[in-house]
């Protein structure tokens, strides 16, 4: 890859989180039966018209601010036309040559530098519907079953500046893409549900170029590990025709994820003309600025600002600050539980190690957690209480996700609370001593690692009950070491 | 006179003194309908059962002293209305078997007043025409003389109440077609201000020229039916907010002191010259009730009609394309894919809807739309600010509504052109979005009616129709019938 420069830019459409669709007043719920959920506007009947839903304009500001874009104080719709059976118009209302907000930027820690990758717009449209195609493939389908309940539903365009420079780096911008979304509740930016889309172009140019090469769309791309694992195959594609001397057609690819290959499409040569005019419906919306003040009052503290935040507040790590503001839902976990246990570091590790394994293996973001930020710090703080040990404070945390028990009751009701106890202690150290007496001795001859053996032996004889800290405080006395 | 033939004002006397009802009156109607429809052909739907069912409601909320002066009055209704459980065609066959199921809010709020609707006239398909053979149905006849058209796109509706097969009837008018087949037939037709009447389940030309009104037998019935129909509607976002003023008590004869323009621009183009002394007869006569006529110009307005039929048929083209045959109406059969199927389905659409389709996606591509669309929406605000500066002199602005009378039958279906001429003193209104009112102003030596056209400030009906009731009231014109008449009663 020497000689040559990578060069990817993102559309990404997101679904926005309103309750009804963005020019009727039908619901959006996911998973409905189909076409449950439409009315004669978002079926596109002759003579209805559309009636623009004021909680998605804020969405797509709050999306626009949370990119650091401007908001244009007019934009127009406009109409993108195209025939398909799922296009009730024949058009999609959409915004073309002003757009809702322009000139924003999202910026990216790649091998600890930052990156700053340039939006050009985020602007609103409408879904359309969903086509099912019955049999294996959409080119030998017997019939076509359409489902509009999608149609209609609110939806925001963002379109990245050629910025990107590597495959790694587009899979990193659309996590925080949607770390953003998320965190400015804007779209719940579900791939699986289809609820944040995206496509890619890329081309390669000579380093040192300031010209672009040919560039290819990628479509298809249904996970963040396919966006990279396309543009990975696409670079490669494209280098070997350049080295070879030939040239890349601008075409439409689609990516095959079975075969980890993209196929061409459609040529670009033969692009659809979109025929985009003014909807006459709709007249220039105006956003004023006054609007927009309110919108941004709306906003949250945005992840960059926590993470830098954390780090200052709660003396974290760089790697913890980010690992904490990965989610809305684990920063706010973490702070909750801050408030009744004010250790960050025992509270970080806690939250960015078992109880992320925890919700991971339960399927849970950390706002649906069983184990709540209070009946965290119930457990952590018998933990320093020393009334458990940590890795029985483990085993107690396992405990409560699957009972939503807590933790003082699950320690209470097993026993497990620590021995503490010198007198009980010193017993079992006497027993393990004399049963011993091989590590006993490399102890006293200063190999001082046998000592952890030891200690070992005491914790598994009292179930792990035993306080770890104490038993060696104790094994060394007795040994007088 | 018989029911049929009476005005709405009349009929409301009636009813009010309980000496007819609603059920007479529509008795009336339909033995008209039976007599005369054969020949007119002015519906593409009748709703005989429904009509009844909806009369008796009427008699009851009359004798329950509803007040509203459409109660009980069997009005016709264009059939590219959306109405609720009865057939919507546009006359195409697209829509051949589409029953919405919900009402365009015109319709909502006629129902609303008591009105009775006897059925859904014809029309050029889509609206797309200015003869109504467009048409893929029938052929309506002018009732004046049945080898001439009755105009369009509203043709159904203005034969309709011409013959007295309705009192009263609702028209669209995206370039004239309420007020071109109402002068056409001698009947008055009114084409209000761009926002003022609820567009919501009207099947759509033309977004930004689509315009409702009623078409009536005298303006006092125009300004009541304006009056149920006006106001802000939620469900249309080009609607305008704003209090709706009584337009019967606008109705004054006074117009003394008025300004009445004359624009040169719209007095030339091929108008016959019997219609031109018409126009100017009327002038004189709104002279000697006190207004002062000035001649005026409008510099924009020659280039009203290339403008006009750019920005319509850029609309068009994007508002037809959603007949593709896919959720409902007619879908061709034996397709052998989704594309085979929408060409193959779109194949039955009429000369004139494709011809515009065609210039529309023409004037939309890429290349093309600065040259054509944006250039159109650029000359479209100077004919807007022709009339701004005209209107701060002039209280209103007459002109004919048509060049000639109604002419006969393929008579300019094989030259686009030359019909589209007959839009070419009505369209400006359209571009303008302002209120125009056609009102009968003499008949040629054939015998046919000619209209003559007054347009007013955006929002200002009150004063347009006062001019048009004035005139009206003192033109002294003869209450003719059709031919219509003697031809099936003699």
């Amino acid at each position: 890859m020497a000689d040559w420069e990578v060069v990817i830019g993102l559309e990404v459409h997101a679904e926005l989180l309103t309750k009804s669709k963005v020019f009727c007043g039908c619901s959006t719920e996911f998973g409905a039966d189909p076409n449950s959920q439409v009315c004669p506007i978002c079926m596109g009947l002759p003579g209805t018209l559309p009636l623009l839903n004021k909680r998605a304009v804020e969405l797509a500001v709050k999306a626009g601010l949370a990119l650091q874009c401007r908001v244009n104080q007019f934009s127009v719709f406009a109409r993108k036309q195209y025939f398909y059976p799922d296009l009730v118009k024949a058009y999609q209302i959409s915004q073309d040559d002003l757009p809702l907000c322009s000139d924003g930027h999202v910026e990216l820690l790649v091998d600890d530098t930052v990156r700053r990758i340039g939006i050009n717009r985020v602007h609103l449209e409408e879904e359309a519907g969903k086509s099912l195609h019955a049999g294996e493939d959409i080119m030998n389908a017997a019939y076509s079953l359409l489902d509009y309940n999608r149609a209609g539903i609110g939806l925001i365009e963002i379109v990245t500046e050629p910025d990107i420079r590597s495959p790694e780096e587009a899979r990193l911008f659309l996590e925080k893409l949607r770390l953003l979304l998320q965190y400015a509740e804007v779209s719940d930016c579900k791939m699986e549900e289809g609820s944040l889309r995206c496509d890619a172009n890329i081309s390669l140019r000579r380093k040192g170029s300031s010209a672009f090469g040919v560039k290819c769309e990628i479509k298809n791309l249904n996970s963040f590990r396919a966006v990279q694992r396309a543009l990975e195959f696409e670079v490669e594609r494209q280098k070997a025709l350049l080295e070879a001397g030939e040239a890349v057609v601008p075409e439409t690819r689609h990516w095959d994820e079975s075969q980890g290959m993209t196929f061409s499409m459609r040529s670009k040569v033969e692009a659809a003309d979109y025929r985009y005019f003014p909807d006459p419906n709709l007249y220039p919306l105006e956003v004023a600025p006054s609007w927009v003040e309110a919108i941004r009052e709306e906003l949250p503290e945005l992840p960059d600002a926590k993470r830098d935040r954390f780090m200052e507040q709660y003396g974290l790590s760089l790697y913890a600050a980010e690992v904490l503001t990965s989610s809305r839902d684990l920063a706010d976990y973490f702070e909750e539980c801050m408030e009744d246990i004010q250790d960050p570091k025992l509270v970080s590790n806690w939250v960015m190690g078992e109880v992320q394994r925890w919700l991971k293996a339960h399927g849970l973001e950390a706002a649906d957690s069983p184990v709540k930020p209070k009946d965290l710090a119930g457990l952590l703080r018998l933990v320093q209480e020393n009334a458990v040990s940590n890795l029985v404070a483990k085993d107690v945390l396992e405990e409560m996700f699957a009972t939503g028990k807590s933790a003082h009751t699950i320690v209470e009701e097993k026993g497990l609370r620590q021995i503490s106890d010198d007198e009980s202690l010193e017993a079992m150290i006497a027993e393990v001593l004399e049963a011993n007496p091989g590590p006993v001795e490399d102890v006293k001859a200063g190999k001082s690692k046998a000592i952890g053996f030891l200690v070992g032996q005491v914790m598994k004889a009292s179930k792990g009950k035993a306080n770890p800290q104490r038993v060696n405080e104790l094994i060394r006395q007795k040994l007088q070491v | 006179m018989q029911l049929n033939e009476m005005t709405i004002h009349q009929l409301r006397e009636l009813l009010r003194a309980g000496e007819v009802s609603s059920w007479e009156i529509l008795e009336a109607v339909f033995a008209k309908i039976d007599a005369v429809e054969g020949e007119v052909g002015a519906y593409l739907t009748l709703c005989r059962d429904e009509a009844f069912a909806q009369a008796q409601r009427a008699d009851e909320m009359l004798a329950a002293g509803e007040t509203s002066p459409l109660c009980g009055i069997p009005i016709a209704v264009k059939d590219n209305f959306s109405t609720a459980g009865v057939r919507t065609t546009c006359a195409s066959r697209l829509l051949e078997n589409y029953i919405p199921p919900f009402d365009a809010a015109a319709v909502a709020k006629l129902k609303k007043n008591g009105a009775v609707l006897v059925g859904k006239t014809n029309l050029d398909e889509f609206g797309l025409g200015s003869s109504t053979e467009n048409s893929q149905y029938q052929c309506t006849r002018n009732p004046w003389d049945l080898s001439r058209v009755p105009g369009g796109s509203s043709g159904g509706s203005a034969a309709a109440v011409a013959a007295g097969e309705a009192a009263a009837a609702l028209g669209t008018d995206t370039g004239g077609s309420i007020r071109q087949p109402a002068a056409f037939c001698g009947i008055v037709g009114l084409k209000p201000t761009y926002g003022l009447v609820s567009r919501y389940g009207v099947v759509a030309a033309a977004d930004s020229m689509d315009h409702i009104g009623p078409m009536t037998r005298d303006v006092r019935d125009a300004a009541l039916m304006l009056q149920a129909i006006a106001g802000w509607d939620p469900k249309d976002p080009t609607s305008a907010r704003g209090d709706v003023p009584d337009y019967e008590a606008s109705l004054t004869e006074n117009i003394k002191g008025l300004v009445v323009g004359l624009p040169r621009e719209l007095m030339g183009n091929g108008l016959d010259s019997e219609v031109k002394e018409a126009v100017f007869g009327a002038a004189n006569l709104l002279e000697s009730l006190g207004a002062r006529v000035e001649e005026i110009s409008l510099p924009h307005a020659e280039y009203a009609m290339a403008t006009f039929y750019v920005i319509v048929s850029a609309e068009i083209s994007s508002n037809l394309a959603r007949f593709d045959g896919v959720r409902y109406g007619y879908r061709a059969a034996e397709a052998e894919d989704t594309v085979s199927m929408f060409i193959k389905t779109r194949e039955a659409l009429g000369q004139e809807a494709k011809r515009r389709i065609l210039m529309g996606t023409y004037f939309l591509q890429a290349g093309n739309y600065e040259t054509y669309y944006l250039k159109a929406l650029k000359v479209r605000t100077l004919i807007k600010e022709d009339f701004e500066k005209a209107f701060q002199r002039c209280n209103v602005i007459i002109s004919p509504t048509t060049p000639t009378a109604a002419f006969a039958f393929g008579h300019k279906t094989r030259t686009p052109v030359t019909m589209y001429q007959s839009d070419i003193y009505t369209c400006t209104a359209n571009l303008a979005g302002i209120p125009a009112l056609t009102v009968p102003c003499g008949y040629n030596q054939a015998g046919l009616p000619i209209g003559l056209q007054i347009m007013g400030k955006p929002f200002d009906e009150e004063t347009v129709l006062r001019v048009g009731h004035a005139y009206e009231q003192h033109a002294g014109l003869p209450r003719r019938q059709p031919q219509t008449e003697v031809k099936t009663n003699g």
